[in-house]
């Protein structure tokens, strides 16, 4: 059998497979982060509860009104994105003239308030959500058996990355968006509704972060902390990629999945630390982030 | 200079003399049975992280009510509890530790989930000449080379619930295994013993893998274990990550491959999430549990009114050994820990908990453990009716003797 640094092929490229996997996962996160960064400048800290919710909301839609996956998969951005405008109007626009951390404060305590009451109400062990039926069984791959869901997952977000990136940097909306941002009177005196631009955008954050827990929930127990932990995985990829680069947030999502995987391979005690290990290099190498534009 | 030399002066002799009433309490404490005048029980457990359903706040629930059963008071003195979080980490724990016991007086520490954190805390409590009875956390060596005067290991362990289990699971053809492992002292434990198991009645270890802890994606371990090809791949996690294993496990056709999932520490919060269609048939060894005679479903229907769930087998031991710590403090009319600990040892551990129960040399409780399977679906009659008892292992059996002890207290 052929050996990859004393690892079978077959098991080298299985991993290599789950590390693409896990990779698209951070990258539709940290999408959704780069996005509200670069357009709004808010670290949002409330965006692994956001993902959260949205898990929870296809599963209590699930249990409660009977709503299927596909339905789920639709309706819970949009709940959430709600969620998440209201909070824009009502908290973060008033703070919106201050310093970065304050958005950063206010959104790491609405996480907290999140999470905190619904552990209260659920515990932290999880429930589970079923894999939707025609995404069930897996398929041999020769060098692995691939779960179909989780080539789903793959496809679905890398989808929705590439779309997202087309929409803002190629499309009329994602011009008005990027010039809302850097020149907002001016686009105010073109007649264009800038506060309300800046809503759906933080609207738009936060759905992919709920899409991307609705994605999640057949894989992993549908737990409050589910954002929590990943949270802070992600915030590193936003900030090796470059804060607020798109592109930035997509290839390093994909590339540290990849790395994740391959520690996990060869020194799997490292594996939840291989990430913050390249985020120090990238900090002293090109404070910047890999994508990022040099102030 | 002169200026901060005074103050210096001053704050010592002010210091000095917010001292000495304390001194002159501790003499008199020394004299008096019971210290302080009160009894004060600490409760430290992970309320919010990955083992906080399977101890957390139920823990407490259950030691508030064997505080209440008793009355609220021994020989007059009232009980207090107090409880914290510790988040697992044994710095934080270690830091509690310290202040429940100068400032706030607390005579025993109770709960300590997280062996790293019972380890830690022990070592302190021992230096404090306080006790603790160690309830949640899991690795043999608690009372094995970490053994204290000052503590007691109540519930179970990674021998009681490995060993037993490994053995027969070999005997039946199982000989080649794979160990997964949560990395920390308990995923270190459980390796170990279930290693010894398998090797000494004649199986093989194909691989190793340790992952972090607390882990959310185990595709990439599940993965490892699928290419070994062993016959059994041993799950040396527990909480949340046992749960997470599992699930992905099935994700990825493991068990439908032949290969058969070993859980080695499994409560009954973690199957009643897994859920019974995936978690049926897997056979366990368990401490406790609340439907296995009149007794303990008399205790748990109380604990569900008020929790709004089945306890674990670690919430009943929260009660258990607070009851007894409470007996011997009844019955000896101090709280000294030495004479607690020798009553503790005279004396049988019987209650709705443990059966054949008695405290051994080295601070282990041993008592009637249980081979436990999950119910089929089909078989489940109501939604906490998830086990079936198939067999009682002996105390005597259940733990690791004590001619094998590492601990030092035990005259070998």
């Amino acid at each position: 059998m052929t050996m990859i640094f004393g690892v079978p092929l077959a098991v080298f490229m299985g991993q290599l497979m789950l590390g693409l996997i896990n990779g698209a996962f951070y990258a539709l996160l940290s999408l959704g982060l780069a996005v509200i960064f670069g357009l709004l400048k808010i670290v949002n800290f409330a965006h692994g509860a956001m993902y959260m919710l949205g898990a929870f909301s296809a599963l209590l839609g699930l249990q409660h009104l009977g709503l299927n996956y596909w339905a789920a998969l639709l309706i819970a951005p949009l709940l959430v994105a709600g969620v998440g405008m209201l909070i824009e109007r009502v908290l973060l626009r008033r703070i919106a003239h201050l310093d970065h951390l304050y958005g950063l404060l206010l959104t790491f305590g609405l996480a907290l308030i999140f999470e905190g009451t619904l552990i209260n109400f659920f515990g932290v062990s999880g429930s589970s959500y079923p894999t939707p039926a025609a995404l069930q069984g897996g398929m041999n791959l020769g060098f692995m058996f691939l779960p179909t869901y989780r080539g789903w997952v793959l496809v679905a977000a890398l989808v929705v990355c590439l779309a997202t990136w087309y929409i803002i940097e190629r499309t009329r909306l994602g011009a008005y968006l990027r010039a809302g941002t850097e020149n907002p009177a001016l686009m105010q005196a073109f007649g264009v509704n800038v506060p309300q631009l800046i809503t759906l955008t933080y609207g738009f954050g936060v759905a992919l972060a709920a899409f991307a827990g609705v994605l999640a929930a057949p894989l992993y127990p549908v737990s409050p902390t589910m954002g929590a932990n990943l949270l802070i995985v992600v915030f590193a990829v936003v900030v090796i990629g470059g804060m607020g680069s798109i592109l930035g947030a997509v290839a390093t999502g994909l590339s540290m999945g990849l790395i994740e995987g391959l520690t996990k391979v060869y020194y799997p005690e490292a594996a939840n630390t291989v990430i913050f290990l390249v985020m120090i290099l990238v900090l002293m190498l090109r404070p910047a982030g890999l994508f990022g534009k040099e102030a | 200079m002169n200026v901060n030399r005074k103050i210096l002066a001053s704050s010592i002799a002010l210091a000095a003399a917010s001292l000495a009433p304390l001194a002159a309490q501790a003499a008199q404490a020394a004299q008096a049975a019971v210290s302080d005048d009160k009894i004060v029980i600490g409760y430290m457990d992970d309320m919010n992280g990955t083992y906080s359903d399977l101890a957390g706040p139920g823990g407490l629930t259950a030691i508030e009510m064997a505080i209440e059963d008793f009355g609220g008071e021994v020989n007059g003195v009232p009980i207090e509890l107090i409880s914290a979080d510790h988040r697992n980490d044994p710095a934080v724990a270690s830091n509690l530790a310290r202040e429940w016991m100068d400032q706030d007086s607390v005579d025993m520490i109770t709960g300590l989930n997280a062996s790293s954190v019972a380890i830690a805390v022990s070592k302190l409590v021992e230096q404090s000449n306080k006790f603790a009875m160690v309830t949640t956390a899991a690795a043999d060596s608690i009372t094995g080379e970490h053994c204290t005067p000052n503590h007691v290991h109540w519930v179970y362990d990674t021998f009681a619930v490995s060993d037993a289990a490994a053995r027969a699971m070999v005997e039946q053809g199982g000989e080649s295994w794979f160990l997964m492992s949560s990395d920390y002292a308990f995923g270190h434990a459980m390796e170990a013993a279930v290693e010894n198991a398998v090797v000494e009645s004649g199986g093989t270890i194909a691989g190793k893998i340790r992952h972090p802890f607390p882990t959310d994606d185990f595709s990439s371990y599940m993965l490892q274990a699928q290419g070994s090809g062993a016959q059994i791949i041993g799950l040396a996690s527990a909480g949340k990550d046992l749960v997470n294993a599992i699930n992905t496990a099935y994700q990825f056709g493991v068990p439908q491959g032949g290969q058969t999932l070993a859980s080695l520490m499994v409560f009954i919060t973690d199957m009643k999430s897994i859920g019974l269609d995936v978690a049926q048939g897997t056979q366990f060894v368990t401490g406790w549990y609340w439907n296995m005679d009149e007794q303990s479903r008399e205790w748990a229907e109380r604990f569900q009114q008020r929790v709004g769930r089945m306890p674990t087998m670690v919430q009943a031991g929260d009660y258990s050994a607070v009851t007894h710590y409470l007996k011997a403090i009844e019955a000896t009319g101090s709280d000294d820990p030495a004479e607690v600990r020798a009553y503790l040892l005279e004396n049988p551990i019987e209650d709705f908990f443990s059966r054949n129960g008695r405290l051994r040399e080295d601070g282990r409780m041993v008592h009637d453990m249980y081979l436990a399977q999950v119910k089929a679906p089909t078989d489940s009659t109501g939604e906490w009716d998830l086990f079936e008892i198939l067999a009682t292992i002996p105390a005597e059996e259940a733990f690791r003797p004590l001619e094998e002890s590492r601990c030092d207290l035990v005259s070998n």
